[in-house]
């Protein structure tokens, strides 16, 4: 590698960790594409969102503490999900307000983190991409992305460049999909009745394919719209970016 | 009124389970969501004057106690009462004993959500006077006998077969037959009832949507024009607000009309905006010849030299309980107490305390859209999360839930712990689902498998495969 490449690490998130690793190596595609050179540190694990959402801001910096160590070295640090890097941009500083030093290591890390798609128009200026996919989708605005960091243009303008891909709005695209993190376990049936509206305005969409860039809402929206015999198909917005659907969508079946 | 905020879970099964508040949350959805953005798109200036709103009442805030003096001072000089309360029963006493010294057997009453913060009709009603409810939401509710669901449409849960039903028993001596079919003619059957009941009346009781210290004035914003005759027609006109009502000066207060019935009902004003200063004067033709103005902290001291001052530039608008898709989903009821939706679930801990309003706080997605159309851009998902901060300091989280986060923390702070746990759920799980692709049941996510499948893992871990791939 050279030495004049933006300096990239990949924050896999959790989720995509665990759940979906092809979101990760679509991301990396994405980036290595437009010339960074990515790391992926090993000593990563949550950003701390669920604890820090349920209240517990001591745990919730210690494991902040430890985000910040493992990715000081990098010009760049990219999230595929707009929840992950929004905690780390927005609350980050927050939980270390009055707390010498780490306060200025937070707001560091909050100038260098970046949501994936946001990191791709925002600071590569890439406009075209690999990926060929042929369907009608739509795009689902997560929460978190959307209002704490803005990121509404950006997967659409690089949709746009994806060859076969017809993209629409639905009306839902904005509005919670009733994820809220472990607010679809502690108020299932709320959370049920929000994703219930969202699977309604998606079902008369007329669409074929849901995309998103948090994995969260996606395995909420495509678990209920699996329960509900829904052909329309999930997917992270990096694995169509970067033309890698080998995989099945989420919740589909293997063949 | 009865808190019943601590019994939100069964409150909100009941509203999920019935069709007929359904029904009306998506026409409220469809009607106030659309008015607001057509009203905000139609003013290029809409987000400045947020701000600006938002300024005047951090100002407010920060000079409370000036204005609030500099009020009663003007107020008194205009012939006005103002009375200080410290708390609901020292408002409720206050107001009875301003209705008894009157001689009054029946009080008219306007719109005002401090009434029902301090349940002054119950109050009213146990000592011998009759409170008549003249907004017609509001006097929907009080045939129905239940609370407002909304802080400005109070009674949006009801349905319009409904309304005729309690008419029709309320209204026992007009003929049976009559036909209710038509808003028109509940419209004008309650104006007909109405009518009356506001000359008997020898109270009225307004809120206030603003005081104005600069002139001794409070201010009332109506779609009905019911407040107007609730405070001109009886010989004593009583003014709820709590503190925080407060403004400098009439400038300031049509800067917040401005953004006040836009983020509401998404009118550029409200039909009827109405200014009160002091007793009918000599010269006037009519008016009360007393005006007294209570003035409630009931809590509002607290809030405001805690973290959770910002809440008190609320203007009651409404427009996040509108826009809220949990508010959407179970209304106003399940919240349990006087407010409901985003500004409730901030605003009910802080006045009645954590300990039987614990859900509220935790019953939000943290979705940002409250914050979005605030027209005082209130942190709300931020302040709500400090209440969550205080729910988790003082052992008010469910144990199970503090279990399954005080294992997620303890793996989160261990990387090579985190790594070998992750790695052997990941490959249970993946085995475990058969190629499925997903789980219609998994022990532990019951309340997710209930309604919803849950996507299975792909395999094996990222940071694993990644290992794999570097060590080649």
């Amino acid at each position: 590698m050279s030495s004049g490449q933006t300096k990239v690490a990949l924050f896999v998130t959790c989720l995509v960790d665990l759940f979906r690793p092809s979101v990760g190596f679509a991301a990396v595609k994405l980036m290595e594409g437009a010339g960074c050179n990515v790391s992926v540190p090993d000593a990563q694990t949550c950003c701390g969102q669920p604890t820090y959402n349920s209240g517990d801001r001591k745990n919730s910096a210690q494991i902040a503490r430890q985000v910040i160590q493992t990715f000081e070295r990098y010009d760049y640090v990219v999230a595929p999900s707009g929840s992950c890097a929004g905690m780390i941009k927005e609350h980050y500083p927050r939980l270390f307000e009055g707390v010498p030093n780490w306060h200025e290591k937070s707001l560091n890390l909050a100038s260098r983190i970046y949501e994936l798609t946001s990191f791709l128009v925002d600071v590569l200026g890439v406009t075209d991409v690999s990926g060929t996919y042929a369907a009608k989708t739509t795009y689902h605005d997560s929460c978190s992305g959307l209002r704490e960091l803005g990121i509404k243009e950006q997967p659409r303008k690089l949709l746009a460049g994806v060859k076969g891909l017809k993209t629409e709005e639905y009306d839902g695209a904005e509005t919670c999909c009733g994820f809220g993190g472990t607010f679809c376990i502690k108020y299932s049936e709320i959370s049920d009745k929000m994703t219930t509206n969202r699977i309604d305005q998606l079902t008369s969409s007329g669409v074929e394919m849901l995309l998103g860039g948090d994995l969260g809402c996606l395995m909420n929206l495509a678990g209920k719209l699996k329960r509900e015999g829904s052909l329309i198909q999930v997917r992270h917005v990096a694995e169509i970016l970067a033309g890698m659907t080998d995989r099945p969508a989420i919740g589909e079946e293997t063949n | 009124m009865q808190v019943t905020s601590s019994s939100f879970k069964e409150n909100t099964r009941d509203a999920l389970l019935n069709p007929t508040l359904q029904n009306s949350l998506k026409r409220l959805h469809t009607g106030f969501v659309s008015s607001r953005a057509r009203a905000a798109a139609r003013m290029p200036e809409f987000e400045l004057l947020r701000d600006q709103a938002r300024d005047i009442k951090d100002h407010v805030l920060a000079h409370l106690d000036i204005y609030l003096e500099k009020f009663e001072l003007v107020c008194r000089a205009h012939g006005g009462h103002v009375h200080w309360c410290r708390d609901e029963n020292h408002a409720k006493d206050t107001v009875l004993d301003i209705c008894r010294k009157a001689n009054a057997k029946t009080v008219t009453k306007g719109k005002t959500m401090i009434g029902e913060e301090i349940a002054i009709n119950d109050h009213l009603e146990a000592n011998g006077i009759e409170p008549i409810e003249t907004d017609l939401g509001e006097y929907i509710i009080q045939l129905r006998n239940e609370p407002p669901s909304h802080i400005i449409a109070p009674a949006t849960h009801v349905s319009k077969e409904q309304v005729a039903d309690a008419f029709r028993l309320t209204h026992s001596d007009l003929d049976p037959a009559r036909n209710l079919d038509e808003p028109d003619y509940i419209l004008a059957e309650a104006r007909a009832m109405l009518r009356n009941r506001y000359l008997e009346a020898d109270v009225g009781i307004t809120g206030a949507n603003f005081l104005v210290a600069e002139t001794g004035t409070s201010i009332i914003v109506t779609n009905e024009g019911n407040g107007d005759l609730t405070q001109t027609l009886p010989r004593v006109h009583i003014v709820l607000a709590s503190i925080e009502k407060i403004v400098p000066t009439l400038l300031d207060a049509t800067a917040l009309l401005r953004v006040l019935a836009r983020s509401a009902t998404g009118q550029e004003m409200s039909s009827y905006t109405t200014f009160s200063t002091g007793p009918k004067r000599e010269t006037d033709v009519d008016g009360p010849s007393e005006y007294h103005v209570i003035l409630l902290d009931n809590g509002r001291s607290n809030l405001l030299n805690s973290e959770f001052k910002e809440m008190l530039r609320c203007i009651r608008c409404g427009a996040c309980l509108n826009h809220c898709p949990v508010y959407g989903a179970i209304g106003g009821h399940a919240y349990g107490w006087v407010y409901p939706g985003p500004m409730g679930s901030v605003l009910s801990p802080g006045l009645i305390g954590l300990q039987n309003t614990k859900h509220l706080p935790q019953a939000s997605t943290l979705c940002g859209k409250c914050e979005e159309v605030c027209p005082v851009r209130i942190p709300l998902p931020q302040l709500l999360r400090s209440w969550r901060f205080l729910i988790h300091e003082q052992g008010l989280t469910e144990r199970k839930f503090n279990w399954g986060f005080t294992i997620w923390a303890h793996l989160a702070k261990r990387p090579k712990l985190y790594k070998h746990v992750v790695g052997w759920l990941v490959r249970i799980l993946a085995l475990v689902a058969l190629n499925k692709g997903r789980y219609k049941y998994l022990p532990g996510l019951k309340a997710w498998t209930q309604t919803r499948d849950f996507p299975a893992p792909q395999g094996k871990t990222f940071m694993q495969q990644w290992r794999e791939n570097v060590d080649v």
